[in-house]
């Protein structure tokens, strides 16, 4: 019953992780090696992501 | 003076090197573009600059946010991500390296790989220089 429960708990976390990762956003690395992540919806991320798409379409 | 036939050259490695990287181009401060694996030529031009644009507005925006320089950036889509990194060389203009990947890329390796690339530009122009 403990192994059934801690295997659903590591289920549920790696399912979380993964989730968040498929969320659209844009990380910007500074020159000293701070990273600042806008999130989709955020002022500003969603015209960088415009045109993210745009090259993705573009590479397509 | 870095000649075309070393940056297609650095292209071809990279693109060999890492699986992950669907498309890149290495484009000069000036906008002029050094090599891309992009075949058509009027879109290449229209990925240049459209990578430049995001790394402007990028670049904007990272003012507003009060962080320092921006250096390298991911966008990452449901499609896919794009990767810039800016580089100054050797002789003190920017050098830009633009990529698009699928989707999930190993985000640490990627950056390592167009950077690698950006840096044995620097050693061949230096090289050609010398």
């Amino acid at each position: 019953m403990l192994m059934l429960g801690a295997g659903s708990l590591a289920g549920t976390v790696l399912y979380r992780r993964r989730a968040a990762r498929r969320v659209e956003r844009v990380d910007l690395y500074a020159e000293d090696g701070s990273m600042a992540s806008v999130a989709a919806g955020a002022p500003g991320a969603d015209r960088l992501l415009a045109l993210a798409h745009e090259l993705m379409a573009l590479a397509g | 003076m870095l000649r075309r036939m070393d940056a297609a050259q650095a292209l071809a490695d990279l693109t060999e090197i890492s699986s992950q990287v669907v498309h890149v181009a290495i484009v000069e401060g000036d906008g002029s573009v050094l090599a891309t694996t992009i075949g058509d030529a009027s879109r290449a031009e229209r990925f240049v600059q459209v990578a430049l644009t995001l790394l402007e507005e990028a670049d904007a925006l990272r003012q507003v946010r009060g962080l320092p320089g921006l250096s390298q950036l991911e966008a990452a889509t449901l499609d896919g991500s794009v990767f810039v990194v800016r580089r100054e060389t050797p002789a003190g203009g920017p050098r830009i390296i633009a990529a698009t990947t699928r989707p999930d890329p190993t985000v640490g390796l990627v950056f390592y790989d167009l950077k690698h690339c950006l840096r044995s530009l620097d050693v061949l122009s230096t090289a050609d220089a010398a």
